[in-house]
């Protein structure tokens, strides 16, 4: 390298601007939130299943239904999947979803029992 | 680690270590072009048996592995690396770049399909090649005695993770490493069509990976996946490799639509007509090669339902593709066309591919399917596209772009005779094959019975074939003879349009002494109109940051190729094996991870010394 750039693993020196602590504020805001709506999800999946009171019927799409916000708020809060310069990560991932859930909804129907 | 210069190698040694896009691009070029030279050998022989009734050139066996072997290898081992060779080659020229994003990993992805493909082939000379078809359906692969089945299961596993790591280094490219001004709604069509297929490969080949891993874990380990006494179902098979194999014939030929619209646009003196219509079309040909893999398998008996909505599905791509066909016609209206052998394998791919679409809707049509499944209708249909579409746009694409690669101009008066007698026997070889489908011979079979109207046929069939094959020496014989014909322009044909045809013949190891401004689509082109027909640079001249060459590829994946006889011969008590080449593979993957390697810097003085 030498004298061709400057080191990118070089530690940061000086205060960050006013702007920069408030973007931060705000950041450690939704990630507590986030950690927090986290954990309360899990607990209710795991509420929904461990107790006798809640029908397996309601249970199954109800812990589904909380896996895909979960999956969601992970890629989007957690793995900043929702900052600025990540256009085409998002671009790639909801494509493989939109070809995925099509492709694995009608090969499960496909390979069922019932021929449709 | 930094080097002020690459050392000086042996040849070999040169070819073995390099990362440059441009060198993996001319060893695909030549591995491909050997393989197809194999399968269509394959292909003959196979046409041979075929020429009489009862005839016994080879004995069924040996035909089940030649049918199953040509099919493999064009797919796998000729199509898709000679398509990767151009796509190595051209793509970084007409985006500005340097080089791929991932050197490293580009060369490792070529040695990886070349060891597969090497593997492949290693079984016909130890107890047989696989048989069970290049669509390898259990219980026929499963219950295969023998190993040809398990080269052919480990051998594309090692060449399709070369694939995929291929296409993930071309989506980099392309989003990453393009010129400044060059927006996506800018880049050459063939650039557009190989990002579309890299994405197809991404989303397509894992299905491949898991069907052939089950299949290998049936096979040697004895897993009952499709074993139906023990509750499996062989119909997985068949859904995850047709979920890989629709996106895969997309693989193949939208880049080769790609080089057909660069070839029209360039012999006709025209603007590609309807440029953004071009790219929907590929993009929604994309998507919905995804959604119509069941239409491979309409007699299976999956239900009424299930066989319309893929019907009407697979009927829907004959839409953007007949977008396609419309705009390269009228590309061609009222342009300047020049018939160059190029040119003519482009305007002769035209009703060549039309007559295999317009028998793909007959063949989607499901009712219909069960009249045409399994019989020469399909395989006349698909060497229709395969042929006239794929195999026309790679002698297109290699006429065009051999002076860019090579440095010297493929004989014309040979290129006409090569292109001729090849049409002629693609057609003399192929057209026939409808009827003998719809008069019931079914496909795949080692022989037939005389005075059933199916003789006089076949053996128009093979004289086709004959031809295409002496079409193709001819083919090679110019590439010897046609050496002479150096040329050093840049742009050699006078006509190119886009970046590629902007640096000095034979190119620089570091394509643009100075990343190119592009101000429009067909960058040249405007300059040569609008500026002074050089294109403007868009940085300094200075120092250039080079990669440095590794052996670690090709190590990587011997490791892989010795871990696969291990796994091949494991009941004999080869698990060693299997063992020693994983440990060859990781080791060199571990050396690449804590080996610091910055690369090397070429001066700014010998940039400006090359450019002279």
């Amino acid at each position: 390298m030498g004298q061709h750039g400057m080191d990118p693993s070089a530690p940061l020196t000086g205060k960050p601007s006013k702007k920069t602590q408030r973007k931060l504020r705000n950041e450690m805001r939704t990630q507590l939130i986030s950690f927090v709506l986290m954990i309360f999800l899990t607990s209710m999946a795991f509420i929904s299943i461990a107790s006798d009171a809640i029908p397996t019927g309601f249970a199954m799409p109800f812990i589904l239904l909380l896996a895909v916000i979960q999956v969601i708020l992970q890629l989007y809060v957690f793995m900043h999947l929702n900052e600025r310069g990540n256009g085409w990560p998002n671009a790639m991932i909801w494509t493989g979803v939109l070809v995925a859930i099509p492709t694995v909804a009608s090969l499960m129907l496909l390979l069922g029992i019932v021929k449709w | 680690m930094s080097n002020a210069k690459a050392q000086s190698k042996s040849v070999l040694w040169d070819w073995l270590t390099t990362v440059d896009h441009k060198k993996i691009g001319i060893m695909y070029l030549v591995a491909g072009a050997f393989f197809f030279a194999l399968g269509g050998l394959e292909a003959i022989l196979m046409r041979i048996q075929l020429m009489f009734p009862e005839f016994s050139f080879v004995p069924a066996q040996t035909f089940n592995e030649l049918l199953t072997m040509h099919g493999t290898t064009m797919i796998f081992l000729a199509a898709m690396p000679l398509l990767f060779g151009f796509m190595n080659y051209i793509v970084p020229l007409q985006i500005g770049a340097r080089d791929v994003a991932f050197p490293f990993l580009n060369a490792l992805g070529f040695w990886l399909f070349l060891f597969g493909g090497i593997l492949l082939n290693v079984s016909w000379f130890v107890g047989g090649a696989p048989d069970a078809g290049w669509t390898a359906y259990v219980p026929l692969s499963s219950e295969s005695p023998g190993t040809g089945v398990d080269y052919y299961v480990l051998g594309l596993q090692v060449s399709g993770a070369g694939t995929l790591i291929g296409g993930i280094n071309f989506l980099v490219t392309i989003i990453n490493m393009r010129a400044p001004g060059m927006s996506m709604m800018r880049m050459p069509l063939f650039t557009w069509s190989t990002f579309v297929a890299s994405m197809l490969i991404l989303f397509a080949f894992p299905a491949l990976t898991i069907g052939l891993l089950l299949l290998m874990l049936e096979r040697i380990f004895g897993a009952t996946y499709f074993a139906v006494d023990f509750g499996g179902n062989v119909i997985i098979w068949q859904h995850l490799f047709w979920i890989f194999g629709h996106p895969e014939v997309y693989i193949l030929i939208l880049p080769a639509f790609g080089i057909f619209s660069e070839i029209l646009s360039a012999f006709s003196k025209k603007r590609l007509f309807g440029y953004s219509a071009m790219v929907f079309a590929t993009l929604i040909i994309g998507f919905l090669g995804f959604m119509v893999w069941a239409h491979h398998m309409f007699t299976v008996g999956m239900g009424p339902v299930a066989n319309s909505i893929f019907a009407v599905a697979t009927m829907a791509i004959a839409v953007p593709t007949g977008i396609k066909i419309f705009n390269w016609l009228l590309t061609l209206w009222g342009g300047r066309i020049q018939f160059t052998t190029a040119n003519l394998f482009a305007l002769a791919f035209i009703p060549s591919f039309t007559m295999g679409g317009v028998t793909g809707v007959m063949l989607a049509t499901s009712a219909a399917n069960y009249q045409f499944h399994d019989t020469y209708f399909v395989v006349a249909h698909f060497h229709y596209v395969i042929i006239g579409g794929v195999v026309l746009g790679l002698f297109a694409g290699a006429y065009y772009w051999w002076p860019r690669i090579f440095g010297y101009k493929l004989d014309e008066t040979l290129g006409k005779w090569f292109f001729w007698l090849f049409l002629i026997g693609f057609h003399l070889t192929f057209f026939v094959q409808h009827f003998l489908g719809l008069i019931g011979m079914p496909r795949r079979v080692a022989s037939y019975l005389g005075g059933q109207g199916l003789d006089t046929m076949n053996f128009i069939s093979t004289i086709g074939a004959f031809l295409m094959g002496i079409a193709f020496i001819i083919f090679v014989v110019s590439i010897f003879t046609s050496m002479k014909n150096k040329v050093t322009d840049a742009d050699p044909w006078g006509n190119g349009r886009t970046l590629e045809w902007t640096m000095p013949i034979p190119t620089p190891e570091y394509n643009f002494a100075q990343t190119p401004l592009v101000r429009d689509v067909d960058a040249l082109w405007y300059e040569k109109y609008e500026g002074d027909g050089k294109m403007k640079a868009a940085e300094p001249l200075g120092d250039i940051h080079m990669p440095n060459g590794s052996i670690l590829p090709f190590i990587m994946s011997l490791g892989l190729f010795i871990s696969s006889f291990g796994f091949i011969y494991y009941h004999e008590g080869f698990l060693w094996l299997a063992i020693l080449g994983l440990v060859i593979n990781f080791g060199a993957m571990f050396v690449r991870s804590i080996k610091e390697d910055h690369g090397y810097h070429i001066p700014k003085e010998e940039v400006i010394k090359g450019g002279k």
